[in-house]
């Protein structure tokens, strides 16, 4: 697993990268009511704002981490969007995307990194 | 957090897990542990007990007794003051030259005195307020902690160590005693339950709390879930729904203005901003506060602006207060709109560059359950 600053995690699974967020972010964030996902074959390039998350404090995004497509997307948050702090890092991923260059993923902070940064 | 000022309960705040914020100059518990969804919920099927020390505790007399300060207090507010029987309690607003809302405040007749609740962002203008008006002697207590207690198992858990407080009815004031301190108790509240606001001795507050939350049924509530649950029984936050910009009029608050002070009555006029009350009580206001259902599950938080149509045009309004009623399970605002809009009408606010469609609705968005 892989961690960006802005507390999402990305996990490879073949040519795919799966997107989340982490449990520290869910838990800064409160309890979700409401999340907005793309439309699948949506082409991003990085920090595009691709999801919108609400929680009963604030609404933030989510960004397209790297470059890439989006194919598929996890329709079981649009009805149960408290899944986002029950599993963060499981049940509650947000999209895949398929990523040309997987390289893009080298610079991402490792889960000892990512730790440290939230100490 | 160094400059900000702390409540008496602020380490039993810290030891039972809260996340302190900065709010009207103190260090507040927005949330505990169960976090302010469960919170909120729990709140309306148990019991949510709230630290509301940061509040103004304000005592007013006057040399002839409580008939003067009542009488004195009336050139302030547009509500029937005088006419306050002891051992009650009433909702009233300061109002201003302009007819605006400069705060809104909580009057009990205690008797040999009125005591009044003002918001803590306000409570120093409040004050000065009072006090340059002749005829209040006014006192700002210090010394006392205001703690709340809501939802339908608060009765049973107050009673169990204030026996007593039970045959209270809404907006009811007494005095109590428990284990030697003097507790001032109203039956009434901000979250659209029965409730209590206890007023004791800031010396006593953490020991009253700690043999509240004894009781399974009670647990701390934060900031958040008290404006969640305030929102959803749609009561005004001042600030936000109710300024200095908003009649009381605007605000759908007519219900506070007594016929006595309307025009017509014994009492009529005579407080600040009482040209444009009176003429709007008469003619109506251009503009009301309304509810607004949002369609789907997208909050429309304070600020969102709302159209008329899908497309185009110039915005009729704005939220003022909104976010997610977890009672509702829906998204729930309050915003200003022109009055000519009805009930039931569809509007549509623009979220991130998008017009969602919204509908004007009833108040409270939950129904109130007060022991009347």
């Amino acid at each position: 697993m892989k961690y960006t600053e802005d507390h999402e995690w990305l996990r490879v699974e073949g040519d795919l990268v799966v997107v989340g967020i982490t449990a520290h972010a869910s838990e800064q964030l409160g309890d979700v009511v409401f999340v907005e996902l793309p439309e699948p074959e949506t082409v991003v390039a990085k920090g595009d704002e691709v999801v919108v998350i609400e929680s009963v404090k604030a609404a933030s995004d989510i960004l397209a981490p790297v470059d890439g497509e989006i194919v598929e997307i996890n329709e079981a948050l649009v009805d149960n969007p408290g899944l986002v702090n029950e599993d963060p890092t499981g049940a509650a991923w947000f999209f895949k995307m398929k990523v040309g260059d997987m390289a893009q993923l080298d610079d991402f902070m490792d889960e000892d990194a990512y730790n440290d940064l939230v100490g | 957090m160094a400059d900000l000022l702390r409540t008496g309960l602020h380490d039993l705040h810290v030891e039972l897990g809260a996340k302190m914020v900065p709010f009207a100059g103190y260090e507040m518990p927005v949330q505990y542990p169960m976090g302010v969804l469960k919170e909120h919920l729990h709140t309306r099927a148990a019991a949510g007990l709230f630290d509301v020390s940061h509040m103004g505790q304000v005592i007013l007399g006057a040399p002839g007794g409580v008939p003067a300060a009542a009488l004195a207090l009336e050139a302030l507010v547009p509500v029937d003051i005088a006419g306050l029987a002891e051992g009650r309690q009433r909702y009233a607003m300061f109002t201003g030259p302009e007819g605006g809302i400069l705060d809104d405040l909580m009057v009990a007749n205690r008797g040999d005195h009125l005591f009044v609740v003002v918001n803590a962002a306000c409570k120093a203008a409040d004050i000065a307020h009072l006090r340059a008006h002749r005829g209040l002697e006014v006192i700002e207590i210090t010394d006392r902690a205001l703690l709340a207690l809501q939802g339908p198992a608060a009765e049973a858990a107050l009673e169990r160590l204030v026996p007593g407080v039970a045959v209270m009815r809404f907006m009811d004031v007494a005095t109590f005693g428990w284990n030697g301190a003097e507790l001032w108790i109203s039956r009434s509240g901000y979250t659209g339950e029965d409730g209590f606001e206890i007023s004791l001795p800031e010396e006593r507050a953490v020991e009253f709390a700690r043999a509240l939350l004894k009781d399974d049924a009670v647990a701390p509530i934060g900031l958040g879930a008290r404006d969640s649950l305030r929102l959803e029984a749609g009561l005004c936050l001042y600030g936000h729904d109710i300024d200095t910009t908003t009649s009381p009029v605007e605000a759908e608050l007519s219900w506070a203005i007594q016929k006595v002070r309307r025009a017509g009555g014994a009492r009529a006029g005579g407080f600040p901003g009482a040209a444009r009350i009176l003429g709007e009580l008469a003619g109506g206001a251009a503009r009301r506060r309304v509810g607004l259902l949002p369609e789907g599950r997208a909050p429309m938080r304070e600020g969102v602006e709302i159209f008329a149509g899908p497309e185009g045009g110039a915005p009729i309004g704005t939220v003022t207060s909104g976010g997610f009623g977890p009672s509702v399970n829906a998204p729930v605002a309050m915003a200003y709109l022109p009055a000519s809009l009805a009930e039931g009408a569809t509007v549509y606010g623009e979220l991130r560059g998008k017009r969602l469609p919204a509908r004007i609705a009833a108040m409270p968005f939950h129904p109130t359950n007060y022991k009347r």
